[in-house]
């Protein structure tokens, strides 16, 4: 049986590559700016977003990009500072979950779509819904291009940036959309739940095994990209849900490059005798 | 006539409702080694910022000629030791780097011309040993040399270094002080220095601006640092007392200039004495940080 020929098999693995590619790139600079936790809130409240929008009868997908953006914009306000940041996302992220409960409740027959949405699924996504993860990929990186470089600098050294003249407030609001569209497409392949296996685990991994930042990135897309692909490969052979597959294989990933890491990176103490 | 690098005329700064200057006239001249002193608070940080275009004063603010402006790739800057962080997928070379492409937007046009500057920016403050090693690893000492090699990589005609010294041992300090004055040397560069602490850099000072309260005083060392002086600025008695070479302002409220807390542990004589007077008081100590 040739898998390939189905179309939701072509449209999972098209998604999964976009993904993944997104994930691999933004990760980089989420690990760097320390993001975790405003990952976790943007994607809540994408799910919040999600369960609106199916409520008005309105595209899941537009409800989920809206409650992602309103989520980092937020936080983009309200946490400034970087000490007000987790308390800014905890309050978004518990209003939002609120607004989720009570979405739920209106709307009685929504329990499997919430599954579907905090659980993911890659095998359901439709040939337009790649057609829309490919348009926003080209513009994430895009943008995410245009401002490597500073926002490199500000999440470096925030202060000297500053002075000499990065904008800094904009380019981590910027950040914060970027981050905000990469975690809509990354729920559609491993959920809500799990979207910090795609946008956290290949890119701290990365971090572990090199300080070079050119293969610091290629090892962080090559990585997300590995998780993606063999999970959904996995999946459709076991019919093990596609979500647990890519978590585990990054999670087995990340403990072997802790353990690999400080081997491969070359420290001060090999450095000092030249 | 050239033109200054930085003239201020006439210039009032309020912030949070309290006034940090005011009436402040101010020129430096290129090639001049400017250091501000000041008690924390006093405005001296503030004062960088404005040169820097981050917050604005009234009067008459020119850089270089120009109105100070948010993002002059002519000032080069070094602010206060804080150590980054251990685990930062950042070499020393990529934070030097950042110093000319750290501005710039898009994609890196020309990799290896970058590369160039980057190497012999590493080497004027020779770091090269260590320009491989994440960041988080090097010494104190090491980062801050990175940092001024990342102010000076873009070649700047202005440097401002913000209590660049803090928190780094003698050795070092010297060693720091030696790159800048290199650099000095070979471009004709000018220095705003501001500091706790006029000792490592009093040898190559050529004018002192000490700010206390509002209040502000200028000249050449031997002018500003005497008990006279002083004791006008800070409107209290405060001895200044020169001990091989080295000052040490004692005054019974409110921090010394001279030396300061890091030192305190180091055998230097009479930099104690600073430290003490101010240790002991206790009381009448009304200095805020706002900065």
């Amino acid at each position: 049986m040739n898998l390939l020929g189905y179309e939701f098999v072509q449209n999972a693995i098209l998604a999964g590559l976009v993904v993944a590619i997104v994930s691999g790139l933004v990760g980089r600079f989420v690990v760097l700016r320390n993001m975790s936790f405003a990952v976790h809130g943007i994607a809540e409240v994408g799910f919040t977003g999600t369960a609106g929008a199916i409520l008005f009868g309105i595209d899941p997908v537009l409800g989920l990009l809206a409650g992602a953006l309103l989520a980092s914009i937020g936080i983009g306000t309200l946490g400034v500072r970087l000490r007000d940041r987790d308390v800014a996302i905890g309050a978004i992220l518990a209003f939002g979950l609120g607004l989720g409960v009570l979405f739920l409740t209106l709307y009685t027959s929504y329990a499997t779509e919430a599954f579907t949405i905090l659980f993911g699924t890659i095998t359901g996504v439709s040939r337009q819904d790649v057609v829309l993860l490919v348009v926003l990929a080209i513009g994430t990186v895009g943008a995410l291009a245009m401002i490597n470089r500073p926002l490199t600098f500000a999440s470096v050294d925030p202060e000297v940036a500053e002075a000499r003249g990065v904008p800094v407030r904009f380019v981590s609001i910027l950040f914060l959309v970027i981050l905000a569209i990469a975690v809509a497409e990354a729920i559609q392949v491993v959920g809500v739940l799990l979207v910090l296996t795609l946008l956290i685990t290949p890119a701290a991994s990365a971090q572990k095994l090199t300080v070079l930042p050119g293969l610091g990135t290629i090892v962080s897309v090559g990585i997300a990209l590995i998780c993606t692909m063999c999970g959904i490969i996995l999946s459709l052979l076991t019919l093990y849900p596609t979500s647990f597959l890519v978590a585990t294989l990054s999670f087995v990933i990340y403990i072997a490059s802790r353990i690999a890491g400080p081997r491969l990176v070359r420290r001060r103490a090999l450095e000092r005798p030249t | 006539m050239t033109v200054p690098a930085i003239r201020i005329e006439d210039s009032s700064l309020r912030l949070g409702g309290r006034v940090i200057w005011s009436d402040l006239s101010l020129s430096v001249a290129r090639g001049e080694f400017l250091t501000v002193i000041g008690p924390n608070g006093a405005g001296k940080t503030s004062l960088l910022k404005v040169i820097l275009g981050l917050i604005p004063a009234t009067g008459r603010i020119e850089v270089l000629g120009d109105r100070a402006r948010r993002g002059n790739r002519r000032i080069g800057y070094v602010p206060q030791l804080k150590g980054l962080e251990q685990d930062l997928p950042i070499r020393g070379r990529d934070l030097v780097g950042l110093g000319i492409e750290g501005t710039r937007w898009g994609f890196r046009l020309r990799p290896s011309a970058v590369a160039d500057q980057v190497e012999q920016a590493l080497a004027e403050v020779h770091a090269q040993s260590f320009a491989d090693v994440p960041v988080g690893e090097l010494s104190g000492g090491e980062q801050q040399r990175l940092r001024i090699a990342q102010a000076l990589i873009g070649e700047p005609e202005l440097l401002l270094c913000d209590e660049a010294l803090l928190s780094i041992d003698l050795h070092h300090q010297r060693e720091i002080c030696d790159v800048i004055a290199r650099w000095r040397e070979r471009t004709g560069g000018t220095v705003v220095f501001v500091t706790h602490d006029v000792n490592p850099v009093l040898a190559t000072t050529d004018r002192i601006l000490a700010v206390v309260g509002g209040q502000w005083a200028e000249g050449t060392p031997d002018d500003v640092l005497k008990t006279e002086t002083m004791t006008r600025l800070y409107g209290s008695q405060v001895d200044v007392l020169r001990v091989h070479g080295r000052v040490i302002v004692v005054a019974e409220s409110f921090e010394p200039i001279g030396d300061h807390h890091e030192h305190a542990h180091e055998p230097a004589p009479g930099g104690m004495a600073g430290h003490h007077a101010h240790g002991a008081d206790g009381g009448g100590h009304h200095e805020h940080r706002q900065e």
